[in-house]
């Protein structure tokens, strides 16, 4: 065993680090929590310009996994929003692996520009978890097919410029098997995008077809072959691109506020032998999660899509994070409870913040318990349970 | 960067893994209690060389590193095996750096420990090993001293069955004093958590393996007990922690290995130092066994419960092997020096 990264592995992380540093101005933070929209377009230029996006695509460039997941590993620790730019780049694994070469052409450069963005067209107002029973319908008509159907949590939706679209093309066979992707520009006729808010800022959408007609050119994969392009999908989004480090800024926070805040005795709360135990605790689940998102992209850098190993850190790294944000408001107590702006708010509102957003994150890219599920069938061998 | 075994490393994996699964059944275990020592499976190990593994090649030793006595402590763990090779191993390696390690001890004739703690009037309370071992190495104020006396035999009733007893300081060898002294013992410390860490893991498999046999063959309700999604959601939790457990374990080790200073930035999360991870790794490994064997014992219902099924052995050794080291939030604070700097003095 060897956890020891390469040079050149160590220059790239280093200007990623840089680039942070450079572009992630307090502003752009601030903007993330007033607009709800999770994305900069700073930093996603920053990044283009380096040559990093097309650098770091699985599939693409050097494609390596060690290098995607450092991108957004370190993008993550320093609180930057990356949501947008993750997606993007995971459609443009999707569109590099399975795309044609004219959606590659089409497509591609848009994406590795920074530019433009993607959403997600899942879930739908009737089916999350069960995605695969999508009812959102795509009825042939010649060389086009029209849309007709509904659009859950299509985050990004309203500055995106696609949209990654499952959909039932075959109701007559399992519900695998009837389903076709598309990734379809969102300004079609017939589309239209409404706000969701959510209790943890982040703006995301509700997205409504209605006799959308997009030309066959715009489907990604076979027809009736959307789960496939689906199970590659969900291998680059659970683990290697973000969502593994929350627990990161957190506790960086918190230290930092900790170590000027003091309690009703006049102890720096830092010096609390209490406080230190579970700060001690979030860094070993910290450290633990790095390890487990490493892997699943070693795994990957082997050849592999790494579905379970992703699937492992995702339930490990987000229940982490919500146990971490559970136990830093308990020790921040009243300050905790205020937000951003608020000048006596534990380190800076981001104790208040986490409390709100973490709940999501055992949720959405799949449950904690269809990833448990997951592990039990495919890691264990356990019977289906359903 | 490779997060796998090498060739060497697999043939460690290779002997070690089928020495354990022959010659140590938990019949074997089970026999062993109370004491926790069995001298054949010690003898039969030594014929392998295992106590001499860890020694450098001039000293007559294999030269191991400590990622390949990991792969060997993970085994002891995965059988629960009755001889005490992590604490043989990193006495030798401490006395080894100190010139002091004999004949006796490099071929397993003799057994050694480590004091973990510090002297209590004029006694190591309750040393790993301490039943068994002769010599016994470890601090008594700022020196590092080896006492050479007859090994008691028998162990305090205690909950795991270990080997364990308190030792008299009196005729004790100073090897090391000051900072040189602290220093050797800092790593022999951290290379016993690191390998205690390893047994852990393997401990957390066997009872996940354990589980997995039982939830498959135990009907109720006319199906498999595994088939039923809220055993499964308690056994699945449990790969998850063992591929952390086993990937910080083999870091620990790794950084052991290095020898050379390393980081610890919470800020990035970027750790590198060898006795801040052997601590985490110690920490995490022992809540991954605490878990796996409380999951598996209670999926295994009544019978989890009685003497005759194994799991029980593994649920107290799970406590046993790492509370002897002391309360987890003591070890908790001190990494906390190392990750947020020293407690500020009350004026």
């Amino acid at each position: 065993m060897d956890f020891s990264l390469s040079p050149e592995q160590l220059e790239f992380r280093d200007q990623i680090r840089a680039i942070a540093r450079d572009t992630l101005t307090p502003e752009i933070v601030e903007r993330q929590h007033t607009s709800g929209t999770f994305n900069s377009p700073e930093i996603n230029r920053a990044l283009a310009d380096a040559g990093f996006l097309e650098r770091s695509v699985p599939g693409l460039g050097k494609g390596d996994p060690i290098e995607l997941w450092m991108l957004f590993n370190e993008l993550e620790k320093v609180s930057a929003p990356v949501d947008g730019i993750s997606m993007a780049m995971m459609i443009a694994g999707v569109v590099a692996h399975v795309g044609t070469e004219e959606q590659q052409e089409m497509i591609l450069p848009q994406l590795l520009s920074g530019e433009v963005l993607v959403s997600l067209g899942y879930s739908e107002p009737e089916t999350g978890s069960d995605v695969a029973a999508a009812a959102t319908r795509a009825v042939r008509d010649g060389d086009e097919w029209v849309i007709n159907g509904a659009k859950m949590w299509t985050t990004m939706g309203h500055v995106a410029k696609w949209i990654l679209l499952l959909t039932r093309t075959n109701p007559d066979v399992p519900k695998h098997k009837g389903l076709t992707m598309f990734l379809i520009p969102l300004d079609l006729p017939g589309i239209t995008v409404e706000a969701v808010h959510t209790m943890g800022t982040e703006r995301t959408n509700a997205t409504f077809y209605d006799d959308v007609r997009v030309d066959d050119r715009y489907r990604i994969g076979e027809v009736d072959g959307g789960w496939k392009v689906m199970g590659v999908a969900l291998a680059f989004e659970r683990g290697v691109m973000g969502g593994t480090a929350m627990g990161v800024p957190l506790l960086h926070h918190f230290r930092d506020w900790a170590a000027s805040a003091r309690d009703d005795d006049g102890r720096r709360l830092i010096d609390d032998p209490i406080v230190r135990e579970q700060m001690v605790r979030v860094a070993i689940d910290n450290e633990v999660a790095s390890l487990m998102t490493l892997r699943a992209a070693y795994l990957a850098a082997l050849g592999g899509l790494p579905g379970l190993e992703g699937s492992m850190v995702k339930v490990f790294a987000t229940d982490a994070y919500q146990k971490a944000s559970r136990w830093f408001s308990r020790l921040a107590g009243p300050a905790g409870l205020l937000r951003f702006g608020e000048p006596a708010a534990a380190a800076e509102g981001w104790v208040e913040y986490d409390a709100r957003h973490s709940p999501v994150t055992t949720i959405y890219g799949g449950t904690g318990e269809i990833n448990r599920n997951n592990v039990a069938e495919r890691h264990l061998g356990l019977p289906k349970a359903r | 960067m490779r997060l796998e075994l090498t060739d060497d490393e697999r043939t460690i994996e290779e002997v070690f893994g089928g020495f354990f699964r022959n010659e140590c059944p938990t019949a074997l275990v089970r026999a062993a209690e109370p004491l926790g020592f069995d001298r054949g499976l010690w003898a039969r190990l030594t014929e392998l060389g295992a106590p001499a593994m860890g020694l450098s090649e001039a000293r007559g030793g294999g030269g191991a590193t400590l990622t390949d006595l990991a792969i060997v402590a993970e085994h002891v763990g995965r059988s629960i095996a009755p001889v005490p090779f992590v604490e043989h191993v990193t006495a030798l390696r401490l006395l080894d750096a100190c010139g002091a390690v004999t004949d006796a001890l490099r071929d397993g004739v003799e057994i050694a420990t480590v004091a973990l703690g510090p002297v209590r009037t004029d006694r190591w309370p309750l040393v790993p090993a301490g039943a068994v071992a002769s010599t016994v190495v470890g601090m008594v104020g700022d020196d590092l001293v080896a006492v050479r006396s007859d090994a008691p035999g028998s162990a305090p009733s205690n909950h795991a069955c270990m080997p364990i007893a308190d030792r008299s300081v009196e005729g004790a060898t100073v090897l090391a004093s000051g900072a040189a002294a602290h220093g050797a013992f800092a790593v022999a410390r951290a290379e016993w958590q690191t390998l205690t860490a390893a047994a852990l893991v393997g401990i957390a498999r066997s009872a996940l393996d354990l589980a997995l046999v039982y939830v498959n063959e135990r009907h109720q309700f006319d199906r498999p007990i595994g088939a039923f999604q809220a055993v499964q959601h308690q056994l699945a939790d449990l790969p998850i922690a063992l591929e952390g457990a086993g990937l910080l374990a083999a870091k620990a080790a790794w950084a052991g290995d290095r020898r050379t200073p390393g980081l610890v930035s919470i800020d990035t999360c970027d750790i590198t130092d060898f006795t801040a991870l052997a601590a985490m790794a110690f920490l995490y490994t022992s809540d991954t066994a605490t878990l796996a064997t409380d999951r598996s014992l209670h999926v295994h219902g009544g019978y989890g419960f009685s003497e005759e099924y194994d799991i029980q052995l593994y649920y107290r050794r799970a406590r046993g092997w790492s509370l002897i080291a002391g309360d987890p939030a003591r070890e908790c604070r001190s990494l906390a020096d190392a990750m947020f700097g020293p407690v500020e003095e009350v004026v």
